[in-house]
């Protein structure tokens, strides 16, 4: 799809520098000119959703990381200044706290979506993979960056979730022991803790920003997928990026930062625990700890399992299955669309994550009463972690034996421009 | 690298090979310090021992001291509690090893190996699941209940039910005076 350059400079020094250094040409090819299907849908604005969301989180961190203080005795109190005391630093951490939800929001449709039309298909698997690996690097800098306001939550998270790693005591006595001792600094989190999590806070979304750079590259070598799910076959079946893309997402990346900022404005601890406004105390754990919205359906996983070292090998594996799906999925066929038991069985799995999100905020104990019988929700979890991982295996490579797709349209320009039915 | 005309490794072919040697050994030297300096430092390891009164301590009750920046739970047990976890039949407990700094590693979770005196029971008030702070006097066994995944501990601090995988530690420690505990 890449093809041959378009691009003619229109000054001198636009022809000087380009024979010098071809960064307008590279700006040109792959802003303006790259040919781009014509029928990507709603769905598809979510990728200049997440790189307008990742601009602005480094950027209200840069200035966040001007006023905070990373230690034990300063960290709570430098964020109660930022609230009190710097001029619109309400605005900064609010905007940066809500950022880091909005941007799972965003993530979320943007997988869900490549899930549905088979986005990680051949030729997209480094595409799908390296979009995975943003997701995990996402989730990382989100629970760094979450323990940093040093609240009772902050604490209990970043123990809860450092102690992961003393499961591995399991497979050889004192290694888990070992390494979390090491994440920590000290026999527990803790001031040096604390330290080096804002280090790698800062230094992740730029990380992120370079995997984002590749995830662009290897998108712009076989172009987009689309809605239909089938190659584009010519120049009728594409528009250039500029000015059909560049204002369908700069339209949807409006509507979405108005959500945002609705949210910053009028309900900017909506999605934040209370706790957290209460300084960490290493004595004494929240009654119900919890994780941030957009970890609990891991969380709810992590908690149906009565076994330490299965709990976190289930708990990564989730994540980590999600970067074989391109060879799990065994159609030929990439939307869903043309695929009616896949389809059926993507909305169910749709519904088990939230199933399994909602487990996670609950407590330990908690239970659902139907008709006198009283069903504990670690079972409804239970049954969520087996469809999330049976979605994926047996699931996939199974419906892609026995389901009969429907026939594909000859090129997606006949199916765009075909009368409607 | 070799010369296409010789089967003879070259000067060459013997430079690329020691030089890529001496480098491997040296990334890896140079990686060392940049690992280790994550680990716990001497000061912090330096106050890893305490020293506390428990004179005001009532039978039934708990205090909790702070030791290696966790919590340290001292419980007088009650004669009705110490009675409890000495009557639990060692085949019913999930970890069947003390768990105690003080004995041998495979020394049986009886009660008894749980304490030096049956009244004071001195454990690390850290959950052996995930490390949340449990709760004294909740559950189904008088003794802890952790908030955080359930876990259920008895009157001697062994994990009776739920994801933990281990009996509470018991910490190395000694009676300086009958009212007086050294910790680490």
């Amino acid at each position: 799809m890449s093809g041959q350059s378009t691009y003619v400079p229109k000054t001198s020094f636009g022809r000087w520098f380009d024979s010098r250094l071809p960064l307008m040409r590279f700006a040109h090819d792959t802003m303006l000119t790259f040919p781009t299907p014509r029928n990507l849908n709603f769905w598809y604005a979510f990728g200049a959703v997440l790189t307008v969301m990742l601009g602005i989180q480094i950027v209200t961190g840069i200035v966040l990381a001007m006023h905070y203080i990373p230690s034990g005795d300063g960290a709570f109190d430098s964020v109660e200044n930022i609230m009190r005391d710097v001029n619109y630093g309400w605005l900064l951490r609010y905007m940066h706290s809500n950022g880091a939800s909005m941007f799972f929001v965003a993530v979320y449709v943007h997988m869900f979506r490549g899930l549905y039309y088979g986005s990680y298909k051949a030729p997209r698997e480094v595409l799908w993979i390296l979009g995975v690996l943003i997701y995990l690097l996402m989730m990382a800098t989100a629970f760094l960056g979450y323990t940093l306001p040093w609240g009772q939550m902050s604490f209990w998270g970043a123990t809860v979730i450092t102690n992961f790693f003393t499961a591995f005591d399991q497979i050889h006595k004192g290694l888990g022991t070992g390494i979390a001792s090491w994440l920590w600094g000290g026999f527990g989190v803790s001031d040096a803790t604390l330290n080096r999590f804002y280090s790698l806070h800062y230094l992740l979304p730029f990380i992120i920003a370079g995997v984002v750079g590749l995830h662009v590259w290897a998108l712009h070598v076989p172009g987009n997928n689309n809605p239909l799910g089938i190659d584009v076959k010519g120049p009728q079946d594409t528009l250039p990026f500029h000015p059909y893309y560049t204002m369908k997402d700069a339209f949807y990346v409006a509507l979405f930062l108005i959500l945002y900022v609705g949210l910053v404005f009028y309900a900017p601890n909506l999605l934040g625990n209370p706790d957290n406004y209460i300084p960490a105390n290493p004595i004494v754990t929240p009654t119900d700890i919890v994780p941030e919205w957009y970890l609990l359906p891991f969380y709810a996983m992590l908690r149906s399992i009565p076994q330490k070292l299965v709990g976190v090998i289930v708990l990564f594996g989730a994540i980590l299955i999600l970067a074989f799906i391109p060879w799990l999925d065994t159609s030929k066929v990439r939307s869903c669309r043309f695929r009616p038991m896949m389809k059926v069985f993507f909305w169910l799995f749709v519904v088990d994550c939230l199933v399994l999100g909602y487990c996670g905020a609950q407590s330990v104990d908690a239970a659902w009463n139907l008709g006198g019988i009283s069903i504990g929700l670690v079972w409804v979890a239970r049954i969520g972690t087996l469809y999330y991982f049976g979605f994926f295996f047996p699931l996939m490579p199974l419906l892609g034996l026995i389901e009969t797709p429907k026939p594909l349209p000859a090129s997606i320009a006949t199916a765009v421009l075909a009368p409607a039915e | 690298m070799a010369n296409e005309t010789s089967a003879e490794p070259t000067r060459r072919d013997f430079l690329y090979i020691a030089t890529g040697a001496v480098g491997a050994v040296g990334v890896a030297l140079t990686a060392w310090p940049f690992i280790d300096q994550m680990n716990p430092t001497g000061s912090v390891l330096a106050a890893a021992t305490i020293e506390a009164d428990i004179s005001t301590v009532q039978p039934g009750q708990q205090v909790i001291f702070t030791w290696r920046s966790h919590p340290l739970f001292v419980r007088r047990r009650t004669p009705k509690e110490i009675a409890e976890a000495r009557a639990v039949p060692l085949s019913e407990l999930p970890d069947p090893v003390a768990r105690n700094a003080n004995l041998p590693d495979d020394a049986p979770a009886t009660d008894e190996n749980r304490e030096f005196k049956p009244e004071w029971l001195v454990v690390v008030g850290v959950c052996t699941h995930l490390g949340c702070t449990p709760t004294v006097l909740e559950g189904d066994y008088g003794g802890w209940l952790c908030h955080c995944h359930g876990s259920q501990y008895d009157t001697a601090g062994r994990i009776r039910k739920g994801p933990a995988p281990q009996n509470l530690a018991v910490p190395t420690y000694a009676f300086l005076t009958p009212t007086r505990l050294k910790i680490g």
